[in-house]
């Protein structure tokens, strides 16, 4: 086989050095293009094209800045480019990297719409955009209000913005944040912030006071957080839950405050997480309903809405499972599987998923949660009986070991992602 | 000449670039990869979001047998195994999805890194 020049690989080979794949190949592999590159839309090219497919995968930044672990870059003690990842291995691997912006899908033609007019086609298309923040949910928020009061929950220039004011803050300042209700990403990433944002405080300007205002009574991990607040920063952290009048309704910006249901809290730094929505693109390929989100089915990741368009992580409506890296990591091999056995007219089967998440409530202090899901009554269920959190009272031996596994999901997830 | 030029050096990158497919030695290992990718049963794929090369505090599974995989599964469900997390993913299994799962996990080549 290697050596002879068939017509076919002929073809193949030009195929491979065009942006588009001939239709009128015979038996040509099918082709997906995925659209994001964080942890579902990497994963998941380079799983499709381990499974056989031409896949282009669309990404219009170079640079990928991790979310997961930026919290320890607010903290100070971890470098913003451990966080950075780029796509070099994912092309030399086979996958075609488009560096640009996806700016229109035609479902019915099955074209993706490229920011310089160019088109490409699909069998199947894989939306993995993540989040974008709401700059319409909390009146006086917009984006030069994020200049002014960050949001950080995109990592980047945002962690960094943020990270600047910390450390330009004077001893005896007060932080607040802001903490939207359900759903946004990362259930647990406000109070992981807070937490390690006290645990700078403490150790470098412990007369500073921090105000986290939650729009919601209950949270991910929320016995856990609480007992480790109150044994570590109680004199630096207090937290207004929504029956304490914690909701955030407005903004201003000009004086740095935050307007609740109940008062007003001016911060000399301020941290807005607002409401969130699937990536922009969702709802430009009418993959999105009325909530922002992408309803799915939960053995393919189909859209309910749109044949042919599969949603993974932040974007989709996952059921039970949260939206986090691990669950779109796990979920875009599955729904890689999926369109393979699709393709290839089979159906496809009934995935089982598990979600881990750890959160550091300081550095050598760590907590979990984990799931496992399944199909359920049209939606990715809890398994029942497996999941659940860390132990409570575990021993500091045991919150240590948990921490460590934290660096080492990092490593290991993004090395599978990235690397 | 100098179009008759570039059109021959264009065809010889073609001719290059379907040559260097061609001869790909990884396609055979790419061939089996994408087999066992379509194979792996339920919840098979989400363990290496955890378990990777060795090196780490997280376990590689690669210089697990297949017996072994499901052992620990079963200790960690049951409870005679201590764990900080184990015990709560291995619950979500039936004894039959934890078998597939080990045979699958070890039948898997090593990546590069790994101990096997």
């Amino acid at each position: 086989m290697s050596g002879s020049l068939t017509r076919r690989s002929w073809l193949g080979g030009f195929a491979a050095a065009t942006l588009f794949a001939p239709a009128v190949l015979a038996q040509a592999k099918p082709r997906v293009i995925v659209i994001g590159g964080g942890y579902g839309g990497a994963t998941c090219a380079r799983n499709l094209h381990r499974l056989g497919m031409a896949v282009t995968l669309i990404e219009e930044n170079a640079v990928y800045t991790s979310c997961p672990f930026s919290n320890l870059v607010l903290h100070g003690s971890r470098d913003i480019a451990a966080q950075q990842f780029n796509y070099d291995a994912i092309a030399r691997e086979g996958v075609e990297v488009v560096a640009m912006r996806a700016q229109g899908v035609d479902g019915a033609a099955r074209r993706v719409l490229l920011s310089d007019g160019r088109t490409l086609a699909y069998d199947r298309l894989v939306l993995s955009p993540g989040i974008d923040v709401r700059f319409d949910a909390l009146p006086g928020y917009d984006s030069s209000a994020a200049d002014i009061m960050p949001h950080a929950w995109k990592a980047g220039a945002q962690t960094l913005l943020l990270r600047k004011q910390l450390e330009a803050m004077p001893d005896g300042g007060t932080f607040v944040m802001s903490v939207p209700n359900n759903p946004y990403r990362c259930p647990p990433g406000p109070y992981e912030r807070a937490s390690l944002i006290a645990h700078y405080f403490k150790t470098q300007k412990p007369k500073s006071k921090l105000i986290v205002l939650d729009a919601k009574d209950v949270f991910s991990k929320q016995r856990l957080f609480l007992d480790a607040w109150k044994a570590l920063y109680p004199d630096i952290l207090e937290y207004v839950p929504l029956a304490s009048g914690g909701k955030t309704t407005e903004i201003d910006a000009k004086t740095k405050t935050v307007i609740t249901e109940f008062g007003a809290h001016k911060g000399d730094v301020v941290n807005v997480i607002p409401p969130q929505r699937a990536g922009a693109i969702a709802e430009v390929a009418g993959a999105t309903d009325r909530s922002g989100w992408c309803p799915i089915d939960p053995v393919t990741f189909e859209s309910k809405l749109q044949p042919n368009i599969h949603v993974i992580g932040d974007a989709a409506i996952a059921g039970a499972m949260p939206k986090s890296a691990f669950s779109a990591n796990a979920q875009a091999k599955a729904c890689a599987q999926a369109i393979a056995l699709l393709t290839s007219g089979q159906a496809a089967r009934e995935p089982k998923l598990i979600n881990t998440c750890y959160s550091l409530v300081a550095p050598d202090y760590g907590i979990s949660v984990a799931g496992v899901y399944q199909p359920g009554k049209g939606i990715l269920a809890d398994v029942p009986g497996a999941g659940g959190v860390s132990q409570l009272n575990a021993s500091p031996g045991a919150r240590a070991t948990e921490a460590q596994y934290a660096h080492d999901w990092f490593n290991i997830t993004t090395a599978e992602v990235f690397g | 000449m100098m179009r008759s030029r570039s059109r021959l050096v264009m065809q010889l990158q073609v001719c290059l670039s379907a040559l260097a497919l061609a001869c790909l030695p990884a396609a055979p290992a790419f061939a089996q990869d994408a087999a066992a990718l379509l194979k792996a049963p339920a919840g098979a794929t989400s363990c290496s979001g955890c378990h990777g090369a060795s090196g780490s505090a997280l376990p590689t599974l690669s210089n697990l047998t297949a017996a072994q995989i499901e052992d620990a599964m079963t200790a960690f469900s049951s409870g005679t195994r201590e764990a900080t997390l184990m015990n709560r993913i291995a619950k979500g299994y039936s004894p039959e999805e934890t078998r597939a799962i080990a045979v699958w996990i070890a039948a898997q080549p090593a990546k590069a890194g790994a101990s096997k």
